[in-house]
């Protein structure tokens, strides 16, 4: 079985956002970039189940500019195979990224496409739902469980109310939470070693996705700031001002 | 003019709250009708829940079997063709509508605004990115339904109203997959009140240090009537099961009250509180972020400070 992985490059989780002061975006320039964090994890079960011998290849598919490379290298570096950079200077939005995906994988065929619940850039938590619903196929978001056996996936899911178990036949889209699992480091001698790995390079324009409908952002603003409170100094003292506020 | 198909939210046969607070935010768009759709396997209780909130002008029901349990899969081939003459498609942005309205959107083939704080215009919405560090204002193409979900936190449940809507049984000619099954859900059982509706939280995090100390947070919890929450430390370390989870990832919660105790205040988790009425922090650590936000802060040792928290409220 194939596995496809989506592997998105993010600023990276510790850096604190800045929007910039005329409204048109958030400041990047300079700014630290990384893999979305739940797609480290997306990635790290891929090697896993390749591992467990249930995989034979994990491919890593990355959409963005240029630059990109050394970020899937770095996918590969962890222990992907091979890379798929689809390359464009446009921003992409989870539905033309789904869709991207659905020509990938008329191509590819995995068994297997798991993606971060979410990146934590836009926030979207879309893109895996939509994949699955373009493939016709199932989808098992918020995992925190993978089990593969006997053509299906027993996936366990985070939910509001608990923890969810589905069974979904493969081929599939899993969606990946944070405690699915803690993902590798890399080591040096893996990043030379994934010099030599290919990484397949597709033009976004050749593969015929229709990318004319997305969301228009209009203005990026700060978010509203919480009043600086106050410090009481023992128990009592903060009972009664509970209670002031009849709030206790 | 605009017409708002909300889908209705529910669990054991009761219609969650978050359901009111999309349709609150349905009724922001000042459109001609909202609907409300319940999928479900037994529809009637719901429906009637449904039936009285406020601002609801027809209920509309699908019973199936396979309705049963909330598979994406199944519920999305339904909600796309119920969508039909519709303008809007609303989903709480509950674990429940994350899953089904992207599946529900790309049926439809269009764009999903996820997560709407405010609604500016019929298309014109806002929405935060980055963890709520930016907020964007997004426009969705007026030629085309609009598939959001609604961040719960920021609109407050719509009450009942003073008739109650008509309740329409739909059929819909779909054909569901087989291929997505449901096989269990595992609930904390709890007498507590619910984490997300809760008008007082108390959260634990990982300065209370173990599973068993946690019973500090639940004593206190409820000596004053709160919901517990947990910060993602909390939650990785196995100290509470991770419906508890507050933060980016979590839950994002919006109650007049919210207590974090031995919480450092990560950015993703403030992320989950920033709504909340009062924040109260107590950490032994006076220079934890948390304080940044917090409302009322005390620096000190929180299992020295709940006993007497709990002595002064007698």
């Amino acid at each position: 079985m194939k596995i496809l992985v989506g592997y998105k490059r993010v600023v990276d989780y510790n850096v604190r956002i800045q929007v910039k002061p005329d409204g048109t975006g958030v400041v990047t320039d300079g700014v630290k970039l990384s893999a979305n964090p739940f797609d480290d994890i997306a990635l790290e079960e891929a090697l896993r189940l390749r591992e467990k011998g249930v995989a034979e290849e994990v491919v890593v598919v990355g959409i963005g500019p240029a630059d990109l490379t050394a970020h899937l290298r770095n996918g590969l570096a962890m222990g992907a195979n091979r890379a798929i950079h689809v390359v464009t200077a446009d921003a992409v939005q989870p539905l033309t990224a789904a869709r991207v995906f659905q020509k990938l994988i008329d191509k590819e065929q995995p068994g297997l496409v798991i993606l971060g619940k979410q990146a934590i850039d836009d926030d979207a938590n879309q893109t895996g739902q939509m994949l699955a619903a373009l493939w016709d196929r199932p989808q098992a978001t918020f995992a925190s469980k993978v089990e593969i056996a006997n053509g299906k996936a027993t996936v366990t899911r985070e939910v509001d109310a608990g923890l969810e178990t589905i069974e979904a036949e493969l081929p599939a889209v899993i969606t990946t939470d944070l405690r699915l699992n803690e993902p590798r480091f890399i080591k040096l001698p893996d990043i030379m070693k994934a010099k030599s790995k290919p990484i397949d390079t597709i033009e976004f324009a050749s593969l015929g996705v229709d990318a004319h409908d997305q969301l228009k952002t209009t203005h990026y603003a700060a978010p509203a700031k919480r009043s600086k409170g106050v410090m009481v100094k023992d128990a009592a003292e903060l009972v009664a001002a509970l209670k002031q506020k009849g709030l206790l | 003019m605009s017409k708002i198909l909300v889908i209705a939210e529910h669990l054991g046969g009761k219609l969650n709250s978050s359901t009111a607070r999309a349709v609150s935010a349905a009724a922001a768009v000042k459109p001609e009708a909202i609907d409300v759709l319940v999928l479900a396997d037994n529809v009637d209780a719901i429906a009637a829940d449904a039936a009285k909130i406020e601002g609801v002008s027809r209920v509309l029901t699908v019973a199936r079997a396979e309705n049963a349990h909330p598979l994406a899969a199944v519920l999305a081939p339904q909600i796309a063709k119920a969508a039909a003459g519709y303008t809007h498609v609303f989903v709480p942005s509950t674990t429940f509508g994350k899953d089904v309205a992207p599946r529900v959107a790309a049926l439809l083939g269009v764009a999903q605004v996820s997560d709407v704080m405010s609604v500016e215009g019929s298309h014109t919405f806002k929405r935060p990115i980055y963890a709520g560090n930016a907020i964007i204002t997004v426009e969705a193409d007026a030629a085309h339904a609009v598939v959001a979900t609604i961040r719960t936190a920021s609109w407050s449940a719509a009450g009942n109203g003073a008739s109650s809507a008509s309740i329409e049984a739909l059929s819909l000619d779909v054909t569901l997959p087989t291929h997505t099954r449901f096989v269990e859900l595992k609930q904390g059982k709890s007498d507590r009140p619910d984490l997300q509706s809760a008008s007082k939280v108390v959260s634990g995090g990982r300065g209370v240090g173990s599973k068993e100390n946690f019973e500090i947070i639940y004593k206190f919890a409820d000596k004053i009537g709160a919901a517990v929450g947990a910060s993602r430390a909390a939650v990785d370390a196995g100290y509470v099961p991770n419906e508890m989870q507050v933060g980016q990832t979590g839950k994002i919660i919006a109650p007049e009250l919210y207590m974090a105790i031995g919480i450092s205040g990560a950015i993703q988790h403030l992320t989950g509180i920033k709504d909340a009425g009062t924040i109260v922090a107590i950490n032994k650590d006076g220079e934890a972020p948390i304080f940044e936000v917090a409302d009322i802060g005390l620096v000190g040792d929180l299992f020295k400070l709940i006993p007497e928290l709990e002595q002064a409220l007698g």
